[in-house]
């Protein structure tokens, strides 16, 4: 079919489409003509827009190649980011009540710019600090480094700085029930608050910023032990797998196969149900179920990946030379082999994390993974999870829940940003 | 016809890295009327494909023309919108690509991504360049010219592949091909039918072509006129005669002097005397299919045995049997006159140390994650039981005697060294074993000719040196003549011919060796004319051998 033809069609059928979809809403309610009506009339103007922004550029530039060769497309999405930026400012600045009723969305948005802006700024004075301070080398790879992963490598640290350091850092301690329960966040009288708990107490009145804490403690140290197990096994097995072939691979392939065919979560859930029925429910003893479980199902993702990697490395001439050398398994693997598998292998490792990470945080959700008293942040959310109703109208009593989800959120995004700058340096070192 | 067809005006080309804008060429002129071939030939990093792919406007990612026009037929492609290049690209500039088989899309069928250029430009139907495409595909002789289209490209050769790619480039008559290097990656024997049809079918439209090549002999086939480029810059440019029996400068000269490396014949081998290497009667299958049948031959010491044969040859395999890699199925192998275990998991330290290996691809011999150091140090360590400053002290010696400076590669990268270099990091990790024997496969054809000259010096040198023996893989003939002793010819997994080089090059041949021979290219722009005459056009496909 020529070209001009199929997207002809294609733009009519797609017209079609719309058309009849608005004409059978309309048919059900015609209240909502009006807003078919505003919603045509913006995406035009947008459009138009688009299209005097180009040729502005155009006649204002002398026809610069920026702009004659801009498509369409392009300038469309030029006006649609300003005019987002636009409202965003504005929205940012509308009152945050009315009437003494509190509008959520403008809150929310608020907190969101702040919280936002506040991480960006860190991330640039951090990297602005390494850039100034420390050995050549180090200031050397802060000098190449995006805002984002600043920004990960900061969060991390703090992170880290928190859950080594807990019992010093935490104001009380994690199964400390304190006086009143449910003091709302933000440490305000007025609304409920109380400035000795600025992030307020739980359902028993335990102190939400010191279980946060120990949380960072229980649940990130768990979640480090674990994928640094599934790893090690996985790693192991799937580089002794590429390496040897035959029979073992086979064998080892077709197990991790078994495994992966059922539903991880699911999976883990049983298995830890039944080691709980069969050896003891012990607090100690379900963690370490955990732990072990949920290595082993993560194992096999860790496997696939080190056995593909593994076998495009065994293919190759140094290999070969190795061999010919007269060189054991355990070199092979760990000095030849290992060196050129590291950039995909971290990449998985903190894509992994995360997944055990929020393994770890759904099981302790459902009531199987970390047992109470112990801080955690999937329990947390849970025990917390009826406040987020209060939304519409109370946003300072629906954060407590959040807190502990933006918790888990902001580590899985810093180590991403972590992990996706790792993966171009180590491209962008062939060039 | 007054105004060239391509006009380039002193052409300034960048190329970024570690945040400067470096120079790639620096001022490049150059004219090409209708119908007309320019060669550009240099070594590789001379800017020969930046300024093709200059020539369509077009730049690689982190490359910036920054000065000068590229004029085609009036339009200036550097400040040309994107809308008008689009309308000459494909349709009126095509360009041909190194490496066919990367270039053409695996998921389609060859017909199919030939017919989508004239259907885009609206030049034709599809109907009708289906049709016009079976035509070309005869005229490029390729076989079943109705079926081959159908198939999808991993189902035809590399030759074959790379005739579909320049009938695609033919698919809208284009005024002007260009052809990056269309044959460096096939065999002589089907180096001979592309290059044959490319020149035809260019001569039958009167299409003008750039031909970028390192091949001196190929380029003296192809080009009416030739310009020579070294680091960016114009050596000189004349006409293919001219330029062949005359050229004015240095450079120029030093190029034409390659092919011309010949060392001196070594006195014959003392009858009776025990081989370093003995392969006996070995045949050696992979799976259930034989690709070795019953290859015999000896290689004595401080002498060169060449393999020579086309791809699939069994050369490769040989050389694996020999270093234990395949097992082979009867036959054995001795060295020194002792039989060797078949299995390399089964030779002593002593055993797999006698005999080493350099690779054809350095990029993938070399462990990108370790030091130069740590490459050649490893067997130094491990065979030696050398450590420390004695290591260190053993690892300089042997960067020297590979004439690289110690303090200054010892803690590169192989990322950090010239495709010439890695190769000799190759040479000096087998060296590093002391060895008796180091086989050699295809060491010089990823190379260019004069940084292959100075493989094959070196090499000749370590010869002299150390007593060393080796087994010369290599389907290049002018190879064979510049180091061998012996010539073992193979084809399809047998010896068809074997003995001195004197006499293999002196007729009668084999039939095979002949056609090998007879397939080289040689610097005399008329080569390729008389060759032809010679075999007879039509008999061309059926000579050289055409494999799926």
């Amino acid at each position: 079919m020529r070209k001009d033809v199929f997207q002809g069609t294609l733009g009519a059928l797609i017209a079609f489409t719309v058309l009849a979809g608005i004409c059978v809403l309309l048919a059900v309610n015609w209240a909502s003509l009006g807003l078919f009506l505003t919603a045509f009339l913006a995406v035009l103007g947008l459009l138009s827009a688009a299209y005097l922004f180009r040729m502005v550029g155009r006649a204002a530039t002398g026809n610069a190649p920026f702009f004659r060769d801009m498509p369409f497309g392009v300038a469309f999405g030029y006006v649609l980011a300003a005019v987002l930026v636009v409202f965003g400012v504005w929205y940012f600045f509308q009152p945050t009540d009315t009437d003494g009723v509190p509008r959520a969305g403008v809150i929310f948005f608020r907190w969101a710019v702040q919280g936002f802006l506040i991480f960006a700024v860190a991330a640039f004075l951090f990297r602005l600090l390494g850039r100034s301070v420390g050995t050549e080398g180090s200031r050397k790879l802060f000098r190449s480094m995006p805002l984002t992963a600043a920004f990960g490598i900061l969060i991390i640290l703090i992170y880290a700085v928190v859950s080594i350091f807990a019992g010093v850092i935490a104001p009380y301690g994690q199964e400390e029930i304190l006086g009143a329960a449910n003091i709302v966040p933000g440490g305000n009288p007025a609304i409920g608050g109380n400035p000795d708990y600025p992030l307020g107490t739980d359902q028993i009145g335990r102190d939400i910023l010191s279980r946060l804490i120990f949380g960072a403690q229980n649940t990130v140290g768990i979640a480090f032990v674990t994928t640094c197990l599934a790893f090690l096994l996985g790693g192991t097995l799937g580089f002794l797998a590429a390496t040897l072939g035959g029979w073992l691979d086979q064998l080892l392939s077709r197990m991790v196969d078994a495994l992966m065919a059922i539903p991880a979560l699911i999976f883990a859930l049983l298995l830890i149900t039944i080691a709980t029925a069969w050896a003891g429910s012990a607090s100690w003893q379900v963690t370490i179920y955990m732990i072990l479980i949920i290595a082993v199902i993560d194992s096999t993702r860790v496997f696939r990946l080190s056995r593909a990697v593994g076998q495009n490395i065994v293919v190759m001439d140094y290999i070969e030379a190795a061999k010919l050398r007269g060189e054991g398994l355990p070199y092979l693997i760990f000095r030849e082999m290992l060196p050129n598998a590291y950039a995909p292998l971290l990449a998985e490792f903190g894509l992994r994390f995360c997944f055990v990470f929020l393994t770890i945080a759904s099981l302790s959700f459902l009531g199987v993974g970390i047992q109470p008293p112990l801080a955690d942040w999937g329990t947390m959310v849970r025990d917390l999870s009826q406040f987020i109703n209060f939304a519409a109208f109370a946003p300072n009593v629906a954060v407590a829940p959040l807190l502990a989800a933006g918790a888990i959120a902001l580590l899985t995004v810093a180590v991403n940003f972590v992990v996706d700058w790792m993966l171009h340096k180590s491209s962008g070192l062939k060039e | 016809m007054s105004e060239p067809l391509l006009k380039i005006r002193n052409l300034w080309i960048e190329g970024r890295s570690d945040e400067t804008w470096n120079p790639i060429i620096n001022g490049v002129d150059l004219d090409l009327n209708r119908g007309e071939v320019v060669g550009l030939i240099g070594e590789s990093g001379a800017g020969k494909s930046t300024i093709g792919l200059a020539s369509m406007g077009f730049t690689r990612d982190g490359v910036r023309i920054s000065e000068g026009s590229v004029v085609f037929d009036g339009v200036d492609l550097v400040t040309a919108s994107a809308a008008d290049k689009r309308a000459l690209l494909g349709k009126r500039i095509a360009y041909v690509a190194q490496s066919a088989a990367a270039s053409f899309n695996p998921a389609h069928k060859l017909m199919d991504q030939h017919t989508e250029g004239p259907v885009q430009h609206s030049v034709s139907s599809k109907a009708e360049s289906t049709e016009d495409g079976i035509e070309l595909y005869r005229r490029l002789r390729l076989p079943n010219p109705e079926e081959i289209g159908f198939r999808y490209p991993h189902q035809v050769s590399g030759g074959q592949l790379q005739r579909a790619m320049t009938a695609m480039a033919m698919a809208c008559r284009p005024d002007l091909i260009i052809f990056d290097e269309p044959t460096t990656a096939l065999d002589v024997t089907t180096q001979i039918e592309v290059l044959a049809s490319i020149r035809d079918i260019v001569e039958q439209f009167d299409t003008a072509a750039i031909y970028i090549t390192h091949d001196l002999a190929v380029v003296a086939q192809m080009a009416d006129k030739i310009k020579v480029l070294l680091k960016g810059d114009e050596v000189e440019e004349s006409d293919t005669r001219t330029m062949l029996s005359a050229p004015k400068e240095e450079y120029t000269k030093s190029l034409w002097a390659v092919r011309s490396f010949e060392r001196p014949a070594k006195p014959s081998v003392i009858t009776g005397a025990t081989p370093v290497v003995s392969v006996k009667t070995v045949t050696a299958a992979y799976g259930t299919t034989d690709v070795l049948h019953d290859v015999s031959f000896d290689i004595h010491e401080g002498r060169t045995v060449a393999v020579v044969g086309e791809s699939g040859s069994g050369k490769s395999t040989t050389a694996r049997c020999i270093t234990g890699l395949l097992p082979p199925r009867i036959g054995h192998i001795e060295f020194d006159g002792m039989q060797l275990p078949l299995d390399y998991r089964r030779r002593d330290k002593m055993q797999l140390r006698q005999a080493q290996m350099i690779y054809q691809m350095a990029d993938t011999a070399l462990n990108p994650r370790k030091t130069i150091g740590e490459t050649i140090g490893r067997p130094v360590e491990f065979y030696l039981r050398l450590k420390g400053k004695e290591k260190r002290a053993k690892v300089d010696a042997l960067l020297a005697e590979i004439e690289l400076e110690p303090t200054e590669y010892f803690n590169r990268l192989p990322s950090e060294l010239s495709g010439g270099q890695k190769q000799r990091i190759g040479i000096a990790r087998a060296l590093a074993a002391e060895p008796k024997f180091i086989i050699c496969d295809e060491v010089t054809s990823a190379l260019d000719q004069l940084v292959a000259e100075g493989i094959l010096k070196l090499l000749a040198k370590l010869q002299d040196q150390l007593g060393l023996s080796y087994m010369f893989i290599t389907h290049d003939l002018a190879t064979v003549r510049a180091i061998s002793d012996e010539v073992v010819v193979m084809k399809d997994g047998k010896v068809v011919e074997q003995g001195e080089k004197a006499e293999m090059f002196q007729p009668p041949h084999h039939p095979y060796t002949d056609l090998l021979l007879s397939s080289v290219p040689e610097m005399d722009p008329d080569w390729l004319d008389d060759l032809l005459k010679e075999r007879g056009v039509d008999n061309i496909g059926d000579a050289a051998v055409d494999k799926m």
